[in-house]
């Protein structure tokens, strides 16, 4: 259904014309707990493909987000910061972390499907 | 206990753990559940609401026998031993001659023996610096062949006392024998996570049934080790290794209320222990820096390594232990300032990613002591 596309860092990212969304994995946020901080990006803020672009941290520890595209942010998800359990709660919906506008669409393809991924995560167990 | 292909040790409780789902990671040597399916955010405030168990069988169990066991641990504790009363309990610390602390430990006058519990990092180093010092008369058992269980929350004096009746009398910081469920047990009323509760100690044997019987109570919850940490945090109980080390003197550590008076320079038995001259000293001219409770401003943990400066960004310290507080239901944290900047209420900075986030000293505990003394 989705052509959502994931990083091995556990990052995904699905496009709308050249506006990449970017959030965490369902597998990430199981492995994180109990997400009490968010920390994402500022509009404007230029970002590498592989750059450390976010900040989350469980109870237990802080964690670094890369970003799985190149772009420039579009917006923050403002919402994670009264509200950053919704990255638990809904990790591939509302708990999003930055839009991003892709400097290389090509980027994309370096990526993992839905399926090659579900293969990645079983190879990780 | 018994030794993996890995080296990694694995406690009697090692299969319940994988049978509830534990997540387990190495800690102190040991396989160990870091959390179960609930997660920390759950199991924190289930222990905070109901009741907690915690599988603490890494620890050490110690026995010490023989006439001279109180009077020759003196020779290792700033810690008045022989006057502990039989069933009476004590926190204790072994120090170094810097006046450094090796280790924090609890001690019990078991009527016939002390029973000493050490933390499982430092266990072969405490038993080696007790069969060292403590002389030939003294009798050192380690309990290898039994399990600690603690039972902690607002709850555990009632689950517990369906099984063990007797264990109602029993008040903050004492310990008896206790039989549960067909299995002589020794239980303390004591713990680490600011609430009321007990340890078990009990045959390794027995351990998985007690454990089961337990969790078979309807208010009670396995709990992992990042919500026991959590919640020790909160109750503002050191950490060793992290909160106080050989570095640190317990003047330093705020720790002094665990120096008893009868040990101290006018006491009654003054010094005779690693270090006393130094801590002597600290008692008498005071010490330059100080273990403090930290509330940082906003929702941002800040957390152990963290530097702490002033207003104008000069290093006054370092945290040594921080996360989030479930119960506080924000960060919290504690480490060591300059005693300038020791008072409760003193603001100031703590650098977290490159920035400055503000941060208040606050009195410790962050959430209020539930201890049962009667």
């Amino acid at each position: 259904m989705s052509n959502r596309k994931y990083s091995k860092d556990h990052e995904w990212v699905t496009v709308e014309g050249d506006v990449g969304t970017v959030g965490i994995s369902d597998h990430a946020q199981e492995q994180l707990g109990d997400v009490v901080y968010v920390e994402v990006p500022e509009a404007g803020a230029a970002i590498e493909k592989g750059g450390q672009v976010a900040t989350i941290e469980s109870v237990k520890a802080a964690s670094e987000i890369y970003s799985p595209v190149s772009g420039e942010v579009v917006e923050g998800n403002a919402a994670l910061a009264d509200e950053p359990g919704t990255v638990n709660s809904d990790p591939h919906g509302d708990g999003w972390f930055y839009k991003i506008k892709l400097a290389n669409t090509a980027e994309l393809d370096e990526l993992m499907d839905e399926e090659a991924y579900k293969t990645y995560l079983d190879g990780l167990d | 206990m018994t030794e993996q292909e890995t080296g990694t040790k694995t406690t009697p409780l090692n299969a319940l753990h994988r049978e509830l789902g534990g997540r387990m990671v190495p800690f102190a040597g040991y396989d160990m559940p870091v959390q179960f399916p609930a997660g920390i955010m759950k199991e924190h405030l289930h222990t905070r609401e109901a009741a907690g168990l915690f599988d603490v069988s890494h620890m050490g169990q110690v026995r010490l026998r023989g006439a001279a066991a109180a009077e020759a641990m003196e020779r290792l504790v700033p810690v008045d031993v022989v006057e502990l009363e039989p069933g009476k309990q004590r926190y204790a610390l072994f120090t170094n001659e810097s006046g450094g602390i090796l280790d924090d430990l609890m001690i019990t006058n078991a009527g016939d023996h002390l029973f000493v519990v050490v933390n499982a990092a430092c266990k072969d180093q405490d038993i080696a610096h007790m069969r060292a010092h403590l002389g030939a008369e003294v009798t050192l058992e380690v309990l290898e062949d039994r399990a600690l269980l603690a039972l902690q929350g607002p709850r555990a004096a009632a689950v517990l006392a369906r099984l063990a009746p007797e264990v109602a009398n029993l008040l903050f910081m004492t310990g008896s024998d206790v039989e549960i469920d067909g299995a002589v047990c020794f239980v303390t009323r004591s713990g680490y996570t600011g609430e009321d509760g007990f340890e078990i100690s009990v045959p390794a044997a027995r351990a998985e049934a007690l454990a089961k019987r337990l969790l078979a109570e309807p208010e009670v919850a396995p709990i992992g080790l990042g919500a026991r940490d959590s919640l020790r945090l909160e109750a503002g109980l050191c950490l060793y290794g992290h909160d106080i080390d050989t570095t640190t003197t317990p003047l330093e550590g705020a720790l002094a209320w665990a120096l008893s008076k009868t040990r101290r320079a006018d006491g009654a038995r003054p010094g005779g222990y690693p270090g006393a001259e130094v801590l002597f000293g600290q008692f008498a001219n005071g010490v330059t820096r100080r273990r403090v409770g930290l509330r940082p401003e906003g929702r941002a943990p800040v957390r152990e390594g963290a530097e702490l400066v002033d207003s104008q960004g000069r290093r006054i310290g370092q945290v040594t232990s921080g996360g989030f507080g479930p119960s506080v239901g924000g960060p919290v944290a504690m480490g060591y300032v300059e005693k300038e900047h020791a008072k409760p209420g003193t603001a100031v900075q703590a650098m977290v990613r490159g920035k400055p986030l503000a941060v208040t000293v606050t009195k410790m505990p962050f959430v209020e002591q539930r201890y049962y003394r009667g």
